[in-house]
Formats: C-alpha cells, structure tokens, sequence
C-alpha cells in the first residue's frame, strides 16, 4: 500500500489578529525552513477563518501561530475551534508571542500544544515543532 | 489504494469535499502509491480547462497578478483552482512558501483552492507533479487553473508542458535581462504581460516586446499579445484576461492542437518510465552486491561507464 511519507513537514505560519509585529514569526518561519520543513508563511492580519482554511488546503501538519497584540485569549480559542469544526482538531497548534503565563495555562488546556516566549531559543522551537508534527502523522 | 477508495476518494473531490483534494495533492507530491489509482480513474476527465502558466523572474508581481486574476474571474462567475510553485532549498530541502501573502482574503469562497508547492528538487520553474496536482484541482470541478511558477529566469521552460496558455510577466527597465531571455522564456511567451506599468519605462518595454514579437510568429502562427498591467492601483486585469482567452480559442481551433496534445502525453510517459527507471536501477544498485561490483570494476578503471550502464539496464530488465 502507501509508501512510508518521507515527505518534508509541511506547516503554516500566520499572524492572527491586527498587530503589524512579523519579525518573530519570520524568523521562526526560516528556521523551520532549515530544519527541512516546507513552511507556508500566510503573513500578517489573517482572520482564524482564513487561518484554518489555509491550513485545510495546505494540508500541513502543524500550524504555529504568531501574535503580539494581546488579543490571544480572543483568537487562539477561535482557531482551536473552528479547526476542531472543520479538521475534528487532528492538526496540532503552537503559538509565539507576548502570552502572559495564566493565558499561557488556560490556552495549553483549550489545546494549543506549545507557547514559546520571548528569549525562547530557536533549537527549542524546532525540536517541539519536529515532535508535534510527527505525533499528526 | 483499491480502486473503490480510489474511486470514493474522486467522487469525493468532485463534490467538493476541501479536505479530500488537499490530501489527495500531498500523496500526489508525495508520490504515493495510492496516488496512482486516483490520477488513473480521474484522467479520462482531465485536459479540458485553461491551465494558465505565469513565468517571470523574481519579484515583477506575479502572485499579485494572481491574486487579481483570480479576483476578476469570481466576478465573472468562473471558479479558479492555484497552484503556486516555491523552490525548495537545496541545501536542507525546506522551503518558506510566501506566495499566499499576496492572496486576499476569501476565506468563504468555495470557487477558489489555492495551494502553494515547493519545487523539491525540480529545476525548470515547477515540481514534478505540478502536472499532476493540476489534474486534481480539474477533476475537482474548477473552471479554471493558473499556475505560479517559480521566480524564473533564462531555461525555465518547464510551465510549457503544463500549462496550455503561458503567460511571461516582466516589469518596465529589465533591460539586459530582457535580452538574455529571449532565447528561453521568451520563446513560450503566449502572452507578455509587462507589469508595474505605472512605473516609468512600461512604455518603452512595450515598443521592444513588441519588436520582437513582430519578428515572426510562433511555430504553430500565434502571435504574442503583449498587455499593460498593473496591482498597486490594479488596471489592465480584464486585458490580461482577454488575451489568455483569445491564445485559448486559437489553440482550440488550431490544426496543430491534436497533435500538441499527443505530443505532450507522450513526453509525459517517456519522462515517466525514465523516472521509474531510474529509480528502480538506484534500488538495484544499493542492494545487488554483483551490481555493486559493476561500479567497483569502473572505479578501477576495468569498465567504462557505458558500458557498466548497458548492463545494469539489462539486469533490470530481467
């Protein structure tokens, strides 16, 4: 039957919500890049309807979301959802930013499966990234 | 794949079930075996739609022009499938693809997929299975296809076994680079779209495509149109389109057209058997130890490579 996918982890990136800050999701966006993975960067200002259907169409398999704004606890439980609608939550989700630790804990308990902070070092990133999007296959 | 899942997996896409086409693509790139049984039962509805090539060199707009293509063919009523081809890196095989960035959004729309592709390895401006995925985005009921190419330069010709209107996209001021491609992109230009043309210089680059399309018509009598456009305040969109149309209903009446087809096919199944070929003989070679000595005896000068390759082909064949 199938082959064993050797296929590169594809995974989205996106910035939900209105805040203009990239840097961070760029820069994570490149080092899964070098890590071997095929990283569909969907940029900034996206709504968690357009997140979750680039993330269908895509057909990735981890989904890591950037946000500055402090609009978390409106948007990730948002995406967790619709993703849980559309997907029935098969796609596993991590998140960047500036995410207090009390947020922090109650969005690990909606779902998303990482949160990296400022000063998370990048190694760290990849090494979740690279588990999660085994653990989806 | 059996050939009910197969079969399941098609009627699936054909309604329009997302999901089951986006999969169906990545076992595709993937080469899957299970991808075989799909592409065989939705061949036989394939070949009939545009499938709409932009070529052109990094950075003249090709994914905005995309963007709003896709824009005015909605409007239009016609429903519009993308494949947007990333290259992959070489050195550690990942890819960032950025292409989705320029796409508005129109996260409820069903008349659009939009997928974006890295090359993986391809050199020629898409991937090997772009034709394949293309194949899928057709069975999947959209009326039309376009196909952004890698950011592509002087040999990247690859989008014309795919695509059945090429579209070369340049920007005003190319200049040199302009003289360097006529030799390779320039030759399967069906349509020049000289984008940015609020920039100065559109109108000069106009008067030199225009040179050098009056310097004859294609092999087949076409004609390459060439259309102003621009995406910051967008114009010339409707005659972009308009031109595509017009290289599409010369290409349907066209007296070569059976004969383009064939020969594609063709193409398509020779490059095929050379794939599995190859990859057979790399799996023969890693496992086989008399196969194995074959090399040794060339390493040590006892055999030429011809002729180690004669017989490796043969054994293959056994």
């Amino acid at each position: 039957m199938a082959k064993a996918r050797r296929a590169p982890v594809r995974v989205l990136i996106a910035k939900p919500g209105l805040d203009g800050h990239d840097r961070g999701a760029k820069v994570v966006a490149r080092a899964l890049r070098d890590a071997g993975m095929e990283v569909i960067y969907a940029g900034l200002r996206q709504t968690p309807e357009e997140i979750v259907r680039a993330a269908i169409e895509e057909d990735v398999d981890l989904i890591g979301l950037s946000i500055l704004s402090g609009a978390h606890m409106a948007l990730f439980p948002r995406v967790l959802a619709l993703l849980k609608k559309e997907t029935g939550a098969k796609i596993p989700v991590f998140a960047g930013g500036i995410i207090p630790d009390e947020d922090a804990r109650r969005l690990r308990r909606l779902g998303i499966r990482a949160i990296f902070g400022p000063g998370a070092s990048l190694h760290e990133i990849v090494e979740t990234a690279q588990r999660l999007a085994r653990g989806s296959a | 794949m059996t050939r009910t899942r197969a079969s399941t997996t098609a009627a699936a896409i054909a309604s329009g079930d997302r999901r089951t086409l986006a999969r169906a693509i990545t076992a595709v790139e993937s080469g899957d075996d299970s991808a075989d049984a799909l592409l065989r039962q939705v061949f036989p509805r394939t070949g009939r739609v545009p499938v709409v090539g932009l070529a052109g060199p990094l950075g003249v707009g090709k994914s905005s022009l995309v963007n709003l293509l896709t824009a005015h063919l909605r409007a239009a009523g016609r429903t519009v499938g993308i494949v947007a081809v990333d290259p992959s890196s070489p050195f550690s095989g990942g890819s960032v693809l950025g292409d989705r960035i320029r796409f508005d959004r129109r996260a409820d729309d069903p008349g659009v997929f939009f997928r974006s592709m890295a090359s993986r390895g391809a050199a020629g401006g898409v991937a090997a299975s772009t034709r394949d995925v293309v194949r899928l985005l057709e069975a999947a009921g959209f009326d039309i296809v376009l196909v952004e190419t890698v950011g592509s330069g002087q040999v990247d010709v690859a989008i014309r076994e795919v695509a059945t209107t090429r579209v070369v996209v340049l920007v005003p001021h190319l200049g040199d680079q302009v003289q360097t491609m006529k030799a390779g992109l320039f030759e399967i230009a069906d349509v020049f779209c000289i984008n940015k043309s609020d920039l100065p210089g559109a109108e000069t680059a106009e008067r030199d495509l225009a040179e050098l399309a009056s310097l004859g018509p294609a092999p087949d009598g076409w004609r390459a149109r060439i259309v102003r456009t621009s995406t910051v305040v967008p114009s010339g969109i409707p005659e972009l389109w308009t031109a595509v149309e017009a290289h599409e209903r010369f290409r349907a009446d066209s007296p070569g057209h059976a004969a383009e087809a064939r020969r594609r096919l063709e193409e398509e199944i020779v490059g095929r058997v050379r794939d599995l070929l190859s990859g057979e003989i790399a799996e023969r070679l890693a496992t086989d130890p008399a196969l194995r000595q074959l090399v040794d005896r060339v390493v040590a000068r006892e055999l030429d490579p011809r002729s180690a390759a004669d017989r490796l082909l043969s054994a293959t064949r056994r």
